[in-house]
């Protein structure tokens, strides 16, 4: 992280299909700032993480920012039939980053053990960690988390918001989209309904 | 990155590979060269007559075996979005995956041809042909496939519809190369390989922008 990145967005609408899902939505975050989307199932927290990370193109509005972008999502994006290990390889060499308490970052997340179990006999939870894996050894700047706290542990929730604010705290930024109660350090909330139409 | 890939896709597909890549495509050509004789009858020459445009057609099919695994699971578990966050573009990625499935199907067909033109008792100016021919067809059919499994990923029943798909969009490639066979020039395989080419450097753009239509859908 060598510049201060920075997230701002304005006036944001998202339209899914010929449904309006929200609007005017206007958001700044600073470098080592935390938000928290709230709303219902189908209010478009993912819709809104994908339009942050450039994955959808917005119905109304800008979403500008600075900084390299990472997202978990749903899919892991791990390829079912490989080894743990060599699944998490191929994504670290595309990152071409030097892996730097690579092993420690595996050994926190609890994977230590499964590097050569293939992805698809993984269970929600460890599949959960092996993508928090893969968003790690991204070091990018933003996280974009889409409901990080399904499927995982008391142990795993903890330390999920242990690495989210190590994270902010080397100022990054983390987005976190969840139904459930997550704390986040120096966050601003988001909750989708004021937007909705 | 592009090394990176590539061996991830080659590992994926290539016989043998991950995603239960297997000799599917090249059983099922070699059974084909195999079973026309026994349908038509053991007459020598009318096999030398017909031959090649049938290990043309076994070709053309066994190019499209592997289809619905090419890009839809890649779809379906967000690796597209994932490279696309590491601003790897869609296109890129599909040309990529376009030259691992041409590397996995098409060198093993090649080789294969071989023992079914000995099947189908043809000529060695005529393999040589269809060698030459097949060499410069199969990369347009790898293009071909690579852009359908893109467009069809993501949609229920996509393997039908890529089968059908593939039909008439191969058809130029079959009738020069396949017809190349029955003229004394090799003007037939050019315009095979310019046909090729130019598929080749369509398919990855039609491919990304049907990824990109299927993630804003």
């Amino acid at each position: 992280m060598m510049q201060p990145c920075h997230l701002v967005t304005h006036d944001l609408a998202c339209r899914r299909g010929d449904r309006l899902l929200f609007r005017g939505l206007n958001l700044e975050i600073a470098a080592g700032g935390a938000c928290h989307i709230a709303g219902p199932n189908g209010i478009g927290k993912t819709s809104l993480l994908r339009l942050l990370g450039s994955l959808l193109s917005p119905f109304g509005g800008t979403v500008s920012r600075r900084g390299s972008i990472a997202l978990l999502g749903e899919k892991s994006a791990l390829d079912p039939q490989a080894p743990l290990g060599s699944a998490l390889a191929f994504w670290s060499g595309l990152d071409g980053l030097p892996p730097i308490g690579r092993e420690e970052q595996i050994e926190t997340l609890g994977l230590s053990d499964l590097l050569d179990v293939p992805v698809r006999f993984l269970s929600t939870g460890q599949t959960k960690r092996a993508a928090l894996a893969r968003l790690l050894g991204q070091q990018a700047d933003i996280w974009l988390l889409d409901e990080p706290l399904n499927g995982l542990d008391q142990d795993g929730v903890s330390m999920i918001e242990a690495l989210i604010a190590g994270h902010c705290a080397a100022g990054g930024i983390a987005i976190a989209a969840s139904h459930q109660a997550i704390t986040l350090p120096a966050r601003t909330n988001v909750d989708l309904t004021e937007y909705a139409r | 990155m592009i090394v990176r890939l590539l061996w991830r896709d080659l590992s994926l597909l290539l016989p043998g590979g991950r995603q239960g890549g297997t000799f599917l495509p090249l059983l099922f050509f070699l059974a084909v060269a195999m079973l026309f004789p026994f349908a038509v009858g053991p007459d020598a020459p009318l096999l030398a007559r017909t031959g090649g445009g049938v290990i043309w057609v076994a070709a053309l099919l066994a190019s499209i075996l592997p289809l619905d695994r090419l890009v839809g699971a890649d779809l379906e578990q967000g690796v597209f979005d994932q490279l696309a966050l590491r601003g790897i573009a869609e296109e890129l990625a599909l040309a990529v995956r376009m030259a691992a499935h041409w590397l996995s199907f098409a060198p093993l067909l090649l080789l294969a041809a071989l023992p079914a033109a000995a099947l189908l008792s043809l000529d060695g100016m005529i393999v040589r042909k269809l060698l030459l021919g097949l060499l410069a067809g199969t990369p347009g059919l790898a293009a071909i496939g690579v852009m359908i499994a893109a467009l069809t990923a993501g949609l229920r029943g996509g393997a039908a519809l890529s089968g059908l798909l593939l039909i008439p969009l191969a058809v130029p490639i079959l009738i020069f190369g396949a017809g190349s066979l029955a003229r004394p020039d090799f003007a037939g395989v050019a315009l095979a390989g310019a046909i090729s080419l130019f598929l080749v450097a369509v398919a990855p753009f039609a491919g990304g922008a049907a990824i990109r239509s299927a993630r804003e859908s």
